[in-house]
């Protein structure tokens, strides 16, 4: 049981260098790993890859043993994205946004203080935080076991990142998610995480800059 | 000494068309205060739509068309026109933006840095950009460098006050860390520097003074140096920051902040606040406490506290 990646190479152009060369990472349920590294090298394109949204050029991604390709309906695999206000549709309003996923709990909307009033709103009426508590809402469908929180809290203020945080713990606790905690803060990996990892140590080939 | 800016009981105000004809005044940022000395760097510490960024905008005199502001904005003591900003932008007071988004796109950094050459080279050596940054595009800039030749742009001037809108979101804590270095060495030549964020922690490392914003007012401003310890802060909203941050209790206190239009009466942060009492919906003061600054009828830190 984990999410687990393979010797995972990738390169965003055919013949270009690679942004991640031989990467291997495994994440039980209930773990909270970090992950840190400069500007550049990698971290949110290794998140990509492992939620499926790119296909490595080499290696593989498994969960729980399956590959991350043959998984049907939803994908067990989330990802919360470092700029809420770019990972939600502008056109449409926030409930509508909220339900093509999964009927959120109320008991999540609570948690995440999300008033009832912003579902009829649109994104560019809504500020940072409040989009994020959306994208948080979205993500912790029946069906998700791992959630990968690429730089979740980097813009927000101190009270709205650590309301966030404190619901997402619990939630993770009580659902033995498996949670990938990308950030470059130092005060905030060592509050949330069980392990912190550097992503250079998960190269086996040494982690390239990406240019 | 003769402070570089002050600003005093400042406020701005949209006006926006709400139905058809009707016409209606939205009150964006309503009580702010602010003194800055040269040599002096003060970060503005806020949660986004607290109008930090409004702030720097006033300052430089760039408020779009239906903005209106009140209230007093001094710069060396003389009243802070949009006339004087106008001509003191780009020269004596400079806006270090908060993105790439900011440059011309179509043309070359070099000469977006400094028109003369040579100048330009030298600045962005400075900050450890070689001669050939300068002919690189925008897009072709990472994060790090880009806020270098942000910080390039402004500096080519040799400004008296510098105001720099949230520069260091996306950067390691490395790289944030030299481009405040910058930002305490333009202050260390005699630079007064704004620095507008979020991040109170990163602010807490290069700043001498921290101004609070919560929704649209300055509700503290205090010497850095009272972050160390809980009990110097005076607001308790400032405390209720210090209180979330990770390497502290990282509890929040509940709710959010409210809108522009729909902020109660009195004390904005009451219906969060759990000092609430029943004249905070009444005029609240904005008193001097313990060489600090707070708008609160019942700071945390009392009178010779």
């Amino acid at each position: 049981m984990s999410l687990e990646a393979r010797g995972l190479t990738f390169g965003y152009r055919r013949r270009g260098k690679a942004v991640l060369t031989q990467v291997s990472l495994a994440l039980r349920p209930g773990e909270r790993l970090g992950l840190t590294a400069p500007s550049g090298r990698g971290k949110t394109t290794l998140c990509r890859l492992l939620s499926g949204y790119e296909r490595p050029d080499a290696g593989e991604v498994l969960v729980d043993g399956k590959p991350l390709a043959a998984c049907r309906g939803p994908c067990p695999v989330q990802m919360i994205w470092q700029h809420p206000e770019l990972a939600v549709d502008p056109l449409r309003t926030l409930g509508a946004a909220l339900a093509e996923g999964w009927a959120v709990e109320d008991r999540v909307l609570e948690g995440l203080h999300i008033e009832p009033g912003w579902g009829k709103r649109y994104p560019s009426e809504l500020s940072g935080g409040e989009l994020q508590r959306f994208c948080v809402a979205r993500a912790l469908g029946p069906e998700t076991r791992y959630l990968l929180c690429d730089e979740l809290s980097a813009m927000l203020d101190l009270i709205t990142q650590a309301q966030i945080w404190q619901f997402l713990l619990a939630e993770a606790e009580r659902r033995s998610l498996g949670l990938l905690i990308v950030s470059h803060s130092p005060t905030l990996l060592e509050r949330l995480c069980t392990r912190v990892v550097c992503l250079e140590e998960l190269a086996g080939g040494g982690a390239q800059p990406l240019l | 000494m003769r402070p570089i800016l002050e600003v005093e009981n400042l406020s701005i105000s949209f006006l926006q068309y709400d139905r058809g004809a009707r016409r209606r005044v939205l009150p964006a940022i309503r009580r702010l205060d602010l003194t800055l000395e040269a040599g002096q760097v003060a970060a503005v510490v806020g949660s986004s739509g607290s109008g930090k960024s409004l702030l720097a905008h006033g300052i430089l005199g760039i408020l779009p068309y239906n903005a209106r502001m009140e209230g007093t904005l001094r710069y060396r003591g003389e009243p802070l026109t949009p006339q004087r900003a106008a001509a003191l932008r780009g020269r004596e007071i400079v806006l270090v933006p908060q993105s790439v988004g900011y440059l011309d796109p179509l043309m070359k950094v070099g000469p977006q840095v400094a028109r003369d050459r040579e100048k330009g080279r030298g600045v962005l050596g400075r900050y450890g950009l070689g001669p050939e940054t300068g002919d690189l595009y925008p897009f072709e800039l990472s994060g790090g460098m880009a806020r270098r030749v942000l910080i390039s742009t402004a500096v080519a001037a040799s400004p008296a006050l510098v105001v720099a809108d949230e520069p260091t979101p996306g950067l390691d804590a490395r790289a944030a860390g030299r481009i405040l270095g910058h930002f305490r060495e333009l202050a260390q030549g005699g630079a007064a520097v704004l620095l507008i964020t979020h991040d109170l922690e990163l602010a807490l490392t290069i700043a001498h003074k921290v101004a609070v914003f919560y929704a649209g007012e300055t509700v503290e401003e205090a010497p850095a140096a009272d972050f160390a310890r809980r009990e110097d802060l005076r607001h308790p909203y400032t405390r209720a920051l210090w209180d979330a941050l990770p390497q502290h209790g990282f509890t929040p206190i509940p709710g959010t902040q409210p809108y522009p239009g729909a902020i109660p009466a009195g004390c904005p942060f009451a219906p969060r606040c759990p000092k609430r009492q029943a004249d905070c919906g009444g005029a609240i003061p904005y008193q001097t406490v313990a060489g600090g600054r707070v708008r609160c009828l019942h700071p945390e830190r009392g009178e010779g506290s």
